[in-house]
């Protein structure tokens, strides 16, 4: 166990050696995909939490991530750049008085996504798989609805424009490691327990003690705030938000990563995280005109969200829990597999000798 | 607000609702027998449209042998999907075929973009359906009067399937429990494959007569209406065919009214679906006729 811990320190310095070298070389697009990557390994983490290990089927994400960017934006942008951006309709005072520093402002939009995902949750975790999934979709266009009206809180349609961009490797990655550690030791402990067992078989959980409603409400709380969490960051990487950037695609993009990954699976979230973004960049040049040299083809816009949905399809009919399953990553394994296994061969060889 | 505008009014409401309805049996029929949300059941009515589209402009065929041969191609692409995305997962954990139909649903969509074009297309309205009659003061363009006509001639003739004729038998009876109805010698998959046709056939009428009420074809044109039409679904009673156009109707019907009766509300009126669902689902959770099912342990 000490080696093991001793192992993941020496891993996390080399991760982090690895970002900043990385943040050092790389121009400003990498490093926004890069930025990317970190926040979406905390977006699919949360939805993991609520779809994978609880088992609900959530798709209420980017309503979660509205409330955490809106609300976080709406807190650092200065008063007179409120007033540029509201040109259309005057805002609202209280929401042109309200400011934190941008770390309060992303907490405090994680608690209020957490707040409207505990009041969602409250009512609608009476229902049972689809009827989830839809109530949850219903939410989250619900909240994008109202962003869309509320002209004096939110800006309506026009969105919100020149948020502090503030968010870098630091921020977004160092965030990320947090949520791995934090739902690392969420799972480890009890209350991981009970919401495996709930997902597993509800009935024999709820005849073992674990209490339902109050499991399942954490986990979605839970998830709303890392969701929330991500929405912030995401609004102060691009620096604009609008309601249209949160439909349902967003959501949908997310539970790519997921499954991916594998639903149930921490390990296989933050691999596909990067994979998925990385690949969503590097599949551009599908838009793009290709040159073959002897002939030419004309770009084609769209064509990379076909291969993202092809892959999804590809990946739920072979592998129904996604790529890894509900495996995780594991010490013990890799040092057994690649090193251990030839010091342990070549003792036995010696004990055989020895026995001759 | 004087009779003539509610009249008006009403008219739209009830050939919104009649849409909604076609759309609604669909998804209630594939709930009904494998207890799945049909996520691209808006696609496939979208699909419907863009054929029928491409029938009459791109081939120039008269406008009813358009639509016979887009609700033919609609069927066959219907069954199509379940084949591929559903019954591979036939026995594989609800999480995986909701997220299947889910892919297969942004798949359809995405390809759409491509092969169709993301641009607007402009449904090119059959002179018989664009007429606009006046009956008193009241002036409705006359594709509003047939919509709820047709809706009611196909609920009479589905119903008479469903309830009279051997396959219909069989659904019923694969509805009711899967496993028996298989080991009663029924072919579970012809009767699935059945009910996904007569779905997306309904659809393709739907997509049609949508595409002729209002006539901008888009690629994701059928993600809304098929979100409100699950809920319309719901609200009638998931299962009960005529649950689903009773709550087609009262869909329709509200969203028109709520905006005409509360013009300030114009801006909600994509919410207004979902709190209806979400309304219905904590004070009537199995829908207006639905019936309640005892969970088994």
């Amino acid at each position: 166990m000490k080696k093991h811990r001793l192992l993941t320190a020496l891993a996390v310095v080399a991760l982090i050696g690895l970002l900043g070298v990385f943040n050092l070389t790389f121009d400003s697009y990498k490093l926004r995909i890069l930025n990317l990557c970190g926040i979406y390994i905390i977006l699919g983490l949360s939805m993991n939490l609520i779809n994978g290990f609880t088992g609900l089927f959530s798709l209420g994400h980017a309503g979660f991530m509205a409330v955490g960017a809106y609300v976080s934006a709406l807190l650092t942008m200065s008063p007179e750049l409120k007033d540029t951006v509201f040109y259309a309709v005057p805002i609202h005072p209280f929401v042109k008085a309200m400011s934190a520093p941008f770390p309060i402002a992303l907490l405090l939009g994680g608690i209020a996504a957490g707040i409207v995902g505990g009041v969602i949750a409250a009512p609608i975790l009476r229902l049972k798989d689809d009827y989830l999934a839809i109530a949850t979709l219903g939410f989250s266009e619900i909240i994008r609805v109202v962003a869309t009206n509320l002209q004096s809180i939110t800006n309506g349609p026009l969105g919100l424009k020149g948020i502090d961009r503030v968010v870098n490797t630091g921020w977004s990655w160092g965030l990320a490691i947090l949520t791995v550690y934090f739902i690392k030791k969420l799972m480890d402990g009890s209350y991981g327990k009970a919401i495996l067992a709930i997902r597993e078989d509800e009935i024999a959980a709820e005849a073992m003690g674990v209490n339902l409603f109050r499991h399942k409400m954490y986990s979605f709380i839970i998830g709303a705030f890392f969701a929330g969490i991500g929405g912030g960051l995401l609004a102060h990487m691009l620096g604009t938000i609008d309601p249209l950037m949160f439909r349902f695609i967003l959501t949908f993009n997310i539970l790519l990563i997921v499954v991916l990954g594998g639903i149930g699976s921490i390990t296989g979230t933050v691999i596909s995280a990067c994979v998925v973004t990385s690949m969503m960049e590097v599949l551009r040049f599908l838009e793009g005109k290709m040159d073959f040299g002897f002939f030419q083809i004309q770009g084609i816009p769209g064509m990379r969200m076909v291969v993202f949905s092809a892959l999804l399809m590809i990946v739920i009919l072979w592998y129904p829990r996604g790529l890894m399953g509900t495996k995780e990553f594991n010490w013990d394994y890799i040092l057994q597999r690649k090193y251990l296994n030839i010091f342990n061969k070549k003792k036995k060889k010696k004990t055989v000798s020895e026995e001759n | 607000m004087g009779s003539q505008v509610f009249l008006q009014h009403l008219a739209n409401g009830i050939s919104l609702g009649s849409l909604y309805a076609l759309l609604a049996i669909g998804y209630t029929m594939v709930y009904g027998i494998l207890r799945l949300i049909n996520f691209a059941h808006g696609d496939i009515f979208m699909f419907g449209t863009y054929m029928a589209y491409y029938a009459i402009t791109s081939f120039m065929l008269p406008w009813w042998l358009s639509f016979i041969l887009a609700i033919l191609l609609t069927v066959i692409f219907g069954v199509m999907v379940e084949r591929s995305a559903y019954k591979p997962l036939r026995n594989s954990p609800r999480i995986s075929v909701m997220i299947s139909a889910i892919g297969a649903s942004f798949l359809i969509e995405n390809v759409a973009i491509v092969v169709f074009g993301g641009r607007p297309k402009t449904f090119p309205v059959p002179e018989m359906f664009a007429k606009v009659l006046s009956l008193g003061e009241v002036s409705i363009v006359s594709v509003t009067l047939y919509t709820p006509v047709i809706t009611l001639l196909l609920l009479a003739l589905l119903l008479y399937v469903v309830n009279k004729t051997k396959t219909g038998m069989a659904m019923r009876a694969v509805s009711k429990d899967y496993e028996a109805a298989r080991l009663m010698g029924i072919d579970v998959n012809r009767i699935i494959s059945f009910t996904f046709a007569m779905g997306s056939g309904l659809a393709a009428v739907g997509g049609i007569m949508w595409g002729m009420k209002y006539p901008t074809l888009l690629p994701l044109m059928g993600m809304m209406p098929g979100l409100k039409c699950f809920i319309a679904a719901v609200v009638g009673g998931i299962g009960d065919i005529r649950g689903a156009v009773l709550g087609g109707f009262i869909l329709g019907l509200s969203e028109i009214m709520i905006i005409a009766f509360f013009p300030a509300l114009t801006g909600y009126r994509d919410a207004i679906a979902f709190v209806l669902l979400i309304v219905i689902l904590l004070v009537k959770p199995t829908g207006l006729m639905g019936q309640n099912l005892t969970e088994k342990v």
